[in-house]
């Protein structure tokens, strides 16, 4: 990519590291009685708008094995499409961002969540509901952005902008999360291979 | 504040990959079992990459920049640094407002985490993390104490320079960036198969605080400035909000 002259360099990324919970999960990795609680550890902070629902999954490698090391931050709309924050009428007991240090032993994480509402393509056009995700972790030198869509919105997915454009059809469902039937979702992310997760620049 | 919907108006300026490391340096084993193989998939952004979480001053306590005496109260062992800087946007503009959380090694290297196990001591005063806040003009400070160097099962006789690791919120979730800050003048950097997964030496060198006698304090602590740049929001003939709305 050539440089615009006028604009300054991103500062470049590192990887995260194995001991990311000390900064971003200390209260995981028994350094308590710093911070209250760790950040994006509860999304829900009173009676929330919408359905409410789980979402779990773990992080594998290009051998299929879980880590047990990564960091899932997850970003979303309320059940209505608004943001926390940038909204005034957001949902006031929602704050769309989670934070979840993967299992030390099993590699899972777990966000307890609400289904988001739809929000607008830049055309205008509504999006199917999705939660915005970066994974970032030892072995991983800048962050990764995916998504997250849900199996239960067939026709809102058949129309999505993205989901719709994806070239190699087989990759759409590394982007679906799968309902246990109980309001659980399960969402797995493959860092290569067959299975391999589509990762965005955006 | 906005009664409006979010919309989306040019997102961010491109991620400039040649100037980011790349994600597969062999060199850095881990990197080769976690490596995307597929092309990143592109496309504009919506209103859920360019809002992001918003955190008010209000989670920041009053010992959280101050990574000497927020574990115990007492003071850590080793050289004592003040870290500061600037956090501002690809084009300038500083970014007030956004969230630094911080974590190292202590002045012997070893980290306070139960999957550590270097033969260095733990220090019972020193924690290893820290947050803070940038003021209106993107501003920074905190205080620590030197972390050391340490080594890694990587080759056989690998060390990580002496480094503190950064993770950055800005104003979108597109922005988000975790990176690590090295120090002037250390031998290790240019060793470092973590540091070479980024190519441009340049790139690298933005990475490396130099020493700032003109913020140091005199008798107590030596200082350090390292400025952050986040991916500047591009703007539209159509744009008539101002920045972050």
């Amino acid at each position: 990519m050539v440089h615009d002259a006028d604009t300054l360099r991103e500062s470049p990324s590192q990887t995260a590291g194995p001991y990311v919970h000390i900064g971003c999960t200390p209260n995981v990795c028994g350094i308590t009685g710093l911070f209250a609680e760790d950040l994006g550890a509860r999304m829900k902070t009173g009676p929330v708008q919408g359905r409410e629902i789980v979402i779990t999954g773990a992080v594998h490698d290009g051998m299929g094995a879980a880590l047990t090391d990564a960091l899932v931050e997850v970003w979303q709309a309320d059940a209505n499409g608004r943001f926390a924050g940038h909204h005034a009428d957001a949902d006031p007991h929602f704050t769309g961002f989670g934070r979840c240090a993967s299992d030390m032993a099993t590699g899972a994480f777990r966000f307890e969540t609400v289904k988001p509402g739809r929000v607008p393509w830049t055309d205008g056009r509504l999006q199917a509901p999705h939660i915005s995700v970066w994974i970032v972790a030892r072995g991983i030198n800048t962050g990764l952005q995916t998504r997250i869509y849900f199996d239960d919105e067939p026709q809102a997915n058949a129309a999505d902008p993205i989901l719709s454009r994806l070239e190699h059809r087989m990759r759409v469902p590394t982007l679906i999360a799968v309902g246990q039937g109980d309001g659980t979702y399960r969402f797995d992310i493959h860092l290569q291979g067959p299975q391999e997760t589509v990762f965005f620049d955006i | 504040m906005d009664d409006g919907p979010v919309t989306p108006m040019g997102g961010y300026a491109a991620r400039d990959r040649a100037w980011q490391p790349v994600a597969l340096h062999p060199p850095y084993k881990t990197s080769v079992k976690r490596s995307p193989q597929a092309a990143l998939l592109s496309f504009p952004a919506t209103a859920g990459e360019i809002t992001g979480p918003v955190f008010g001053h209000g989670i920041i306590g009053p010992q959280d920049n101050d990574l000497i005496h927020n574990f115990t109260g007492e003071s850590a062992i080793g050289p004592r640094i003040v870290v500061h800087g600037r956090v501002q946007d690809q084009f300038g503009r500083p970014i007030a407002g956004a969230l630094l959380e911080v974590w190292q090694a202590n002045a012997g290297g070893r980290y306070r985490h139960r999957k550590e196990g270097y033969v260095a001591a733990l220090d019972p005063n020193f924690g290893g993390c820290g947050r803070v806040m940038t003021d209106a003009q993107g501003g920074y400070e905190f205080r620590t104490v030197m972390p050391g160097p340490y080594p890694w099962p990587n080759g056989m006789n690998d060390w990580r320079p002496a480094h503190i690791h950064f993770s950055v919120f800005g104003h979108g979730f597109a922005q988000r960036l975790i990176t690590q800050t090295y120090f002037e003048g250390d031998p290790l950097i240019a060793r470092c198969p973590i540091v070479g997964a980024i190519q441009n030496p340049d790139a690298v060198r933005s990475l490396i605080a130099p020493l700032d006698m003109a913020r140091t304090v005199p008798m107590d602590a030596r200082a350090y400035r390292f400025d952050i740049v986040l991916r500047g929001r591009r703007q539209t003939a159509f744009e008539t909000r101002p920045e972050g709305l």
